[in-house]
Formats: C-alpha cells, sequence, structure tokens
C-alpha cells in the first residue's frame, strides 16, 4: 500500500471504495506476534501465544487475556488497545451473570464486540482498534474459536492464527484441519504448537518462557499456562520439534477484506 | 390512569432535572404538578397461583378474578402469561404492576430477538432478570406489588421458581403464592411426587383450586391451568371445578340451634 490522498482519516472513502485507514489498522495486527487458536468438536477450545520481550531485562509481554470462566482471548497488535477491549468483554460478561445468572453466549458475546468496533471506524474524532483478537470459549453449544478484526468484521473459525507469520501457521492448520475434530485435548495442545512453531523467528525455539497456552472446554474453566505451567505440554513436542523452521520471506501484503 | 400519570411525571422529572439537577425532591418545590408517589397499597389485585413440576413439564394454575378490595370486580383477568418460547409467568397482587411487568419483559424479549442469532431466553435467565427488575424497585422504596411465579422447560431441564416483591427469589418442585402458601402448599407436601403424569398433576392442582376457592374470599370457580413442556407453552380456556354446597348441615341450618340467626 502506498500513501494517497484517501487514506488521511477513517471517514474517507477511497475512490475504490476502501477506507485505507481501517486497512492501515489491520496492519497493525500483522507486527504483534502470533497467536494460534483450535478446537475439536465438542469438548474443548484451546490458545497459543508466542511471547515477546522488549529486553531481557523485562517479561515477556502477556498475550491471552481471560474473560470470563467460559471464555478468553489471545491478542495480537495495540496492546493497551487490547485492553480496552478486555475490559469492556469482562463488564458484558459480569453483566449477563448479574441480570441472567447465566454465562454470556460466545457468540453473543462477539456480536456486541463488532458494534463496538464499528464506531470507531466510522467516526471523525476515534481510530479503529489497532488489535486482532482471537476469541475462545465454551458455552451450551460447545467449544468455539472467534476471530475478531480492527475493521470490526468477526468470523467464526475451526482454527485461525494471526500475528507476525502467520500464514506458516495458517498454513499447517489447513493442512491438519479434518484431524481436529476428533483430537483428545493433548493431540490439540500438539497441533498448536506445531502451528507455532512455524511462527517463530530465526535461531528461536519454543520454550516456557515465550509459550504461553490456555485451554477452556468443558468442566475445565478458562486457564492459562505459563513459565513453569507450561512445561507440562511442551514435553508433548520434541526438542527437535520445537525448534522453528527458517523464517521465509515476510509476509505478502494482501488486500484486507473491508467488505463483510 | 397510571400510565399517563407516568407519563406526566418523565415531563415534570425531566423539566426538574434542567431546572434543578437530579435530585428528585428539589424540583417539587418549584413544580406545583405531578407529586412524586410510591406504592403503599394495592388496587385491583390477584390471588394464589400454584405451581408443580410433573413428568414432561410444569403445570400452573390460577383463577381469573381481580378483586378490588373485598369485592371481586373483574372476573376475566388472564393471570397468566407467556414469554418467549419455553416460560410462563404467572402473577399475585397488583394488577396493573403484573401489565408493567409484562411490558418490561416484552422490551427484553424484544431487545435479545434483535440479535437475530439462535440464544433465545430461558427461565432461569428470565427468572434472574425478574429478580433484578424487583429488588431494584424495592430498593427505590416503590415496589411492584406482585409476587410472580416463573415456570419453564429448556433443553430438558424443567424450571419453576418465584420472585416477591421485596426480591427474593427461589426455585423448587412445587410453589405457590398469596392463601396458596398456606391452603395448597402442604397439600403439594403430602401428595406431590417427581413422576406424576399430566392428568395426576391436573387433578392436584385441581384439588388445591377447590380448597382455595372454598376458602379463599377473593377466589371465584373460574381457573386456567398452563402446561409448558418443552414443545411449548399452552394455556387452557377458563373452566369451572365442580363444587359441592348440598351439605346435610346446610339444609337446615339452625337445627339445635334455634334462635340463633
Amino acid at each position: 500500500m502506498f500513501r494517497n490522498q484517501y487514506d488521511n482519516d477513517v471517514t474517507t472513502w477511497s475512490p475504490q471504495g476502501r477506507l485505507h485507514q481501517v486497512e492501515y489498522a489491520m496492519e497493525a495486527v500483522k507486527q504483534g506476534s502470533a497467536t494460534v487458536g483450535l478446537k475439536n468438536s465438542d469438548t474443548y477450545a484451546i490458545l497459543l501465544a508466542l511471547k515477546r520481550s522488549t529486553s531481557e531485562l523485562s517479561a515477556h509481554q502477556k498475550k491471552i487475556i481471560p474473560l470470563d470462566s467460559h471464555v478468553g482471548m489471545s491478542i495480537a497488535g495495540l496492546t493497551a488497545d487490547a485492553r480496552i477491549l478486555s475490559r469492556y468483554m469482562r463488564n458484558e460478561c459480569t453483566n449477563e451473570h448479574y441480570a441472567h445468572d447465566q454465562p454470556l453466549p460466545i457468540n453473543r458475546l462477539v456480536t456486541r464486540m463488532g458494534l463496538k468496533m464499528q464506531t470507531s471506524t466510522q467516526r471523525y474524532d476515534r481510530r479503529p482498534y489497532g488489535v486482532g483478537l482471537l476469541i475462545a470459549g465454551f458455552d451450551s453449544k460447545g467449544p468455539h474459536v472467534y476471530q475478531t478484526c480492527p475493521s470490526a468484521n468477526y468470523f467464526d473459525c475451526k482454527a485461525m492464527s494471526i500475528g507476525a507469520r502467520s500464514q506458516s501457521a495458517r498454513t499447517y492448520l489447513e493442512k491438519n484441519l479434518d484431524k481436529f475434530a476428533n483430537c483428545t485435548l493433548n493431540e490439540l495442545v500438539r497441533h498448536g504448537l506445531l502451528a507455532l512453531r512455524e511462527c517463530l523467528p530465526n535461531d528461536m525455539e519454543l520454550n516456557s518462557k515465550n509459550v504461553s497456552l490456555a485451554i477452556v472446554g468443558k468442566d475445565h474453566p478458562f486457564t492459562v499456562y505459563d513459565d513453569q505451567k507450561v512445561e507440562q505440554f511442551l514435553a508433548l513436542i520434541t526438542e527437535a520439534e520445537r525448534k522453528g523452521k527458517s523464517s521465509g520471506p515476510s509476509e505478502q501484503d494482501r488486500v484486507m477484506e473491508t467488505e463483510p | 390512569m397510571r400510565w399517563e400519570e407516568e407519563g406526566m411525571k418523565q415531563n415534570a422529572f425531566i423539566m426538574g432535572n434542567k431546572l434543578m439537577g437530579s435530585n428528585p425532591h428539589a424540583f417539587s418545590l418549584i413544580m406545583p404538578s405531578i407529586p412524586i408517589t410510591h406504592t403503599q397499597t394495592p388496587y385491583v389485585t390477584g390471588t394464589s397461583v400454584l405451581g408443580i413440576k410433573y413428568k414432561d413439564g410444569v403445570l400452573i394454575a390460577a383463577d381469573t378474578a381481580g378483586s378490588y378490595g373485598s369485592t371481586t370486580r373483574y372476573k376475566s383477568v388472564e393471570r397468566l402469561r407467556p414469554i418467549g418460547q419455553n416460560t410462563l409467568v404467572g402473577a399475585t397482587g397488583e394488577m396493573s404492576d403484573f401489565q408493567t411487568i409484562l411490558q418490561i419483559l416484552d422490551r427484553l424479549i424484544i431487545t435479545n430477538a434483535m440479535f437475530d442469532d439462535d440464544n433465545t431466553l430461558g427461565p432461569p435467565d428470565i427468572h434472574s432478570y425478574l429478580n433484578r427488575v424487583m429488588y431494584n424497585q424495592r430498593n427505590k422504596l416503590d415496589p411492584f406489588w406482585n409476587t410472580l411465579m416463573l415456570g419453564g422447560v429448556k433443553n430438558g431441564v424443567k424450571y419453576l421458581g418465584n420472585v416477591t416483591m421485596l426480591g427474593l427469589h427461589y426455585v423448587d418442585d412445587h410453589v405457590a403464592t398469596g392463601f396458596g402458601i398456606h391452603l395448597a402448599q402442604p397439600i403439594f407436601r403430602n401428595e406431590w411426587n417427581e413422576d406424576m403424569t399430566l392428568e395426576q398433576g391436573t387433578k392436584l392442582l385441581e384439588k388445591c383450586m377447590l380448597v382455595l376457592f372454598y376458602r379463599d374470599r377473593s377466589a371465584i370457580n373460574k381457573m386456567q391451568i398452563a402446561n409448558i413442556t418443552e414443545d411449548g407453552v399452552k394455556i387452557s380456556e377458563p373452566y369451572a371445578l365442580q363444587t359441592k354446597w348440598d351439605y346435610e348441615a346446610f339444609s337446615n341450618p339452625t337445627v339445635g340451634n334455634e334462635g340463633s340467626w
């Protein structure tokens, strides 16, 4: 994408019918480190994320945010924007417990998110949220993985990956899609880790410092596994499998769909 | 009309807000018209509602009387109403408050439907929501003067419970409101069991409604029974029960007591 005279604010259409500011916001998602979400047919949905640290002195940036005991999300993009959205989503979940004494159905949560995010794509005094989310949850209709974009579009996914170098992970997920429905929890985690390692930069490998895992499912409230706790899951893949493939050419630019 | 008053109250409140801020009592010094009122006594009331779970769902019965103090003024008041696909609400107490509650529930159902997804409101959701409504009104010291019964079946789960005007709510296998608590629930405790058929459940409710007709002066012999199953809500047309008045003691009431009136 090149700079043009139609990309100054989000309330200006380009002659091709595009909102460039929204598309630029989608680029911000690709700057964030990779995260993967997948689920089986009836019992579990999981999220995996590659954590980055700005320096050796600071801790790795948290990527997975629990929202309620039956739902949580992982983020790619502007962390600060993600925190605002997580505050809104937690509020919606709590309100549902207060008024209806029920967990908020995931599709309803995501619909409300879409409505909230859309307003910032249509006002001159706001900017789109620069963060992509993978929302994993379990409700009366089973496990769900949803993807949201800064364009306020949301997608119900069987499996998904977003963030830097995530195309490789998506390729892995597409290749193995038929297997996920019947996977046990451990098999799902193994697939997730193998997908995640496709997104590693050169000379890095998966370890307990940079992998974050979250599991939610039937009789399993949303739980995040970091550091020590993720070791038991890393043991599901061999030493060799922890290393990434050498990173290929950087992610191709592609035209983002801003139409639903 | 209470609803007209409500409308004028809204206008007065808005104007008063503009003049004096949100302290509700401040503006009544300036605005001479509508005072703030709190429900202190009911006017048109419905009497007991009875509910039991049975094998295939939930049965709820109520008569169709609306009393105005001690006189039976309205004889065709529908005190049982379906809400959404799987739930029924029955009301005891002030009927105008019940009508307001029905409007609130209508708004809830419609707002939920506007999301246009496959989520519907079931009995536990509505029960919790009603409890919130009743409790919040009670906190304003302006209660909805009702005891509401809520029953339904969703995804195979049978649900039955009450919400009182103080914002207390509970669930049970058999519940009653008003006089039904004192006259009908003891009969439920003795004779209810989990596997009652539709006929057995109906018979039990009719037996208790008969006792209530004999003993509760605000009850009339014109009742409806609602049957809620997984397939939905069915409310019967109003019908009357067989009563027995030809007792020997009634034929010659002053025998052995001549001179008493």
